[in-house]
């Protein structure tokens, strides 16, 4: 099949496995990939079975479930208990622990909760439902932030009043410079998210190489991609250089989706955020601005909730924060599998710890 | 008429003539007729083979078939993987108030057609109307008694190193068609359900190849799963080649923007052999010289190693395990 099969090829895989030249670097390279679709297709693939000792791949924060807080689930509860209101949310989101339940509990408690593909459903549910209230869990990055700013401005020009989001959606550069400052782990290279960049573009990680001297490479998702992109990162390690390169190039333009990009910040505008794992880091996040605030749940309802407890045990902040893997985990495939997750890395099929489960490489 | 009324479930008349009418006249066979409490069967000598299962698949009318039409495909191939001939079938229909009786023929006269095809006679069954809100439109159970091949003596105990997985063609074909059906994603992709009986081709494969090791209709949770169930607890594995297992293009299509995995597709028509090395190239060719399993293929080995386990060689080949299903099937979020 074409777009798939050549990306998926033997040999060029092996040519490129033989390309890759780590001897010049003489020291373990720690290699970033922030997106949770690398990390499936790196597991899925086995890459880092066929690839030199010497390179180590860390998974990032690029799990949308993964660094969505606790609160934000124990917020989504609580809209969930009300009378006339119907949740709706990516499929992922159900199974996430809160820090009492989780929505998979609450709908097989009789709430209405449900699933939805894109926020597009969730505005045609408020069509269908006018006498309910539909509140959309509006998570993920720059991907799905555009669509869900512009279910926001369908509700606005079709006169949609039922509809309303529960905004979490986050900008992924602030997070890479919020684990280079933390200084933590230390990073040689980032494989760079290839949807996200499709929408920004490929200049927002610019700051990386300039200011920190790290190299970056935006990559695609399949195996053929992202040996390439380790290539390309290598090659400039082995130069001592740091710049931006796209390898992504037949989905990753420099200026991004225009169109996309305007409509996200049209209804959205800068904000704090909260990651699980990582804190609160400045200007990561996407508010609903002040001219769209009828339509973020928050305004709406009344959804305080307690300060959740932390769980001990559990490590997926660290595993998000490169620092840990999902088998220095003691709860890893004993009290936590996909079937009964106790983290969130657990959770979504781009999760590491799921990854790491289900893709475990022989 | 032409709605289901919580009248034709009170076992009065309107029951009667609703049996009579759709249910005598479409499986039209002696004993149905006879409408005793029970169905006298004459089972001669050779073992039984007896099953259930029931049926509840949204939405009730798909490419390539029809609720009715999988209710009894679906308990005759449970049936034939045995080795058995399916024989005799009970229907048991739920049926909620207000359904379109013009829907419920349909449903009926394919069953009945299935039925007829494979020499299978609808011998029993029970007909319940409920209230609109215990069901959102029609179940079926059906059993089924079958008769065991005298040649049929796999198990998967017999199973042993260097043994070969075959499958009868194109994985995944069925899911594809009814997510294409259910419209969630918009998608549509021309492509049928493979919902259909396999006995004929078991048949010939239980009669002429002596070393038959095991048979399996792929179904719920797809060829990953099945072949886990295999191999669970055995001190052996079975090694796939992701490049020989066969899947359409149109299938991977739907299943890569979406992040779904074929291998964890539902079929309703394919089932994975597993025969003895030396005779799995003759089992490959009566398999693709049968209409049931023109594509059919060799897809993987039974390894010693991962013990326990399923394997995959991948596409770029390198290695990994494939488990069972473990959650259900959800598109991924970007």
């Amino acid at each position: 099949m074409k777009y798939v099969d050549e990306f998926r090829d033997a040999d060029i895989v092996s040519k490129l496995e033989k390309k890759i030249n780590i001897n010049n670097v003489g020291k373990k390279i720690n290699l970033m990939e922030v997106c949770g679709g690398h990390t499936h297709a790196i597991y899925k693939y086995g890459l880092q079975e066929i690839l030199p000792d010497e390179i180590n791949l860390l998974s990032g924060p690029g799990c949308p479930v993964c660094v969505t807080p606790q609160e934000y689930i124990d917020k989504a509860i609580v809209l969930a208990q009300k009378e006339d209101l119907i949740i709706t949310s990516f499929g992922d989101m159900l199974k996430v622990p809160g820090s009492r339940s989780s929505l998979k509990k609450e709908k097989s408690r009789g709430h209405s909760i449900k699933i939805c593909y894109s926020p597009d459903e969730a505005i045609r549910t408020a069509v269908e439902n006018r006498k309910k209230e539909i509140v959309f869990l509006g998570i993920g990055f720059e991907t799905t932030a555009p669509s869900i700013a512009q279910t926001i401005k369908k509700a606005r020009e079709e006169k949609i009043n039922n509809f309303s989001v529960l905004p979490a959606s986050k900008t992924m550069p602030e997070a890479m410079e919020a684990l280079l400052q933390s200084e933590e782990v230390a990073i040689d290279g980032f494989i760079c998210p290839g949807h996200v960049s499709t929408i920004t573009g490929s200049t927002i990680y610019n700051f990386i190489p300039e200011e920190y001297n790290i190299p970056c490479v935006i990559s695609g998702f399949e195996p053929v991609d992202i040996l390439e992109s380790i290539n390309k990162l290598i090659k400039q390690i082995n130069k001592e250089e740091s710049k931006v390169e796209n390898q992504y190039i037949r989905s990753v333009k420099i200026k991004g989706n225009k169109k996309a990009k305007a409509i996200m910040y049209t209804v959205f505008t800068k904000s704090d955020s909260k990651w699980r794992g990582l804190g609160t880091i400045p200007e990561s996040g996407l508010q609903i601005s002040e001219e769209f605030k009828e339509y973020n749940a928050e305004n709406r309802f009344d959804i305080s909730v307690p300060k959740p407890d932390k769980s001990d045990e559990c490590i997926c902040g660290a595993i998000m924060r490169g620092v840990q893997s999902p088998q220095d985990c003691s709860l890893f495939k004993t009290s936590c599998t996909p079937k009964s997750p106790v983290g969130p890395c657990m959770v979504s099929s781009e999760g590491p710890c799921a990854a790491f489960y289900k893709y475990q490489v022989s | 008429m032409d709605q289901i009324t919580l009248n034709h479930g009170s076992g009065g008349r309107a029951t009667q003539d609703l049996i009579q009418e759709i249910f005598i006249e479409e499986f039209d066979n002696d004993i149905l007729k006879k409408k005793e409490d029970s169905a006298v069967l004459d089972t001669g000598e050779r073992e039984k083979v007896f099953t259930t299962d029931s049926y509840v698949i949204r939405p009730v009318f798909f490419p390539g078939g029809n609720l009715g039409k999988l209710s009894l495909t679906g308990t005759m191939n449970d049936l034939a993987v045995m080795g058995a001939k399916p024989k005799w079938i009970s229907c048991g229909v739920i049926i909620r108030e207000g359904y379109k009786i013009s829907d419920l023929k349909k449903i009926v006269h394919s069953m009945a057609e299935t039925a007829k095809n494979q020499d299978v006679k609808v011998v029993t069954g029970d007909t319940k109307v409920v209230e609109q809100s215990s069901c959102d439109g029609i179940f079926i159970n059906t059993s089924g008694i079958g008769r065991l091949l005298k040649e049929a003596k796999h198990s998967d105990k017999s199973i042993e190193t260097g043994d070969i997985v075959l499958v009868n063609g194109y994985i995944g074909d069925h899911a594809a068609a009814l997510i294409s059906a259910r419209q969630d994603f918009k998608i549509n992709i021309d492509i049928n359900s493979d919902c259909v009986s396999l006995y004929p081709l078991i048949k010939e494969l239980v009669n002429n190849i002596k070393g038959v090791k095991f048979i399996r209709d792929i179904t719920r949770g797809g060829l990953a799963t099945i072949l886990n169930e295999i191999v669970q607890n055995k001190e052996a594995g079975i090694e796939l080649e992701k490049n020989k297992i066969p899947i359409r293009d149109k299938v991977v299509g739907l299943c890569e923007p979406l992040g779904y995995n074929p291998l964890y597709f539902a079929n309703e028509g394919k089932f994975a052999l597993i025969v003895k090395p030396e005779e799995a190239q003759r089992a490959l060719k009566i398999m693709q010289q049968h209409p049931l399993g023109k594509n059919s293929a060799i897809i993987g080995q039974v390894k010693k190693e991962p013990e326990g386990e399923v394997s995959l060689r991948t596409e770029i080949g390198s290695t990994r395990i494939i488990g069972m299903l473990d959650k259900e099937i959800i598109p991924r979020i970007c």
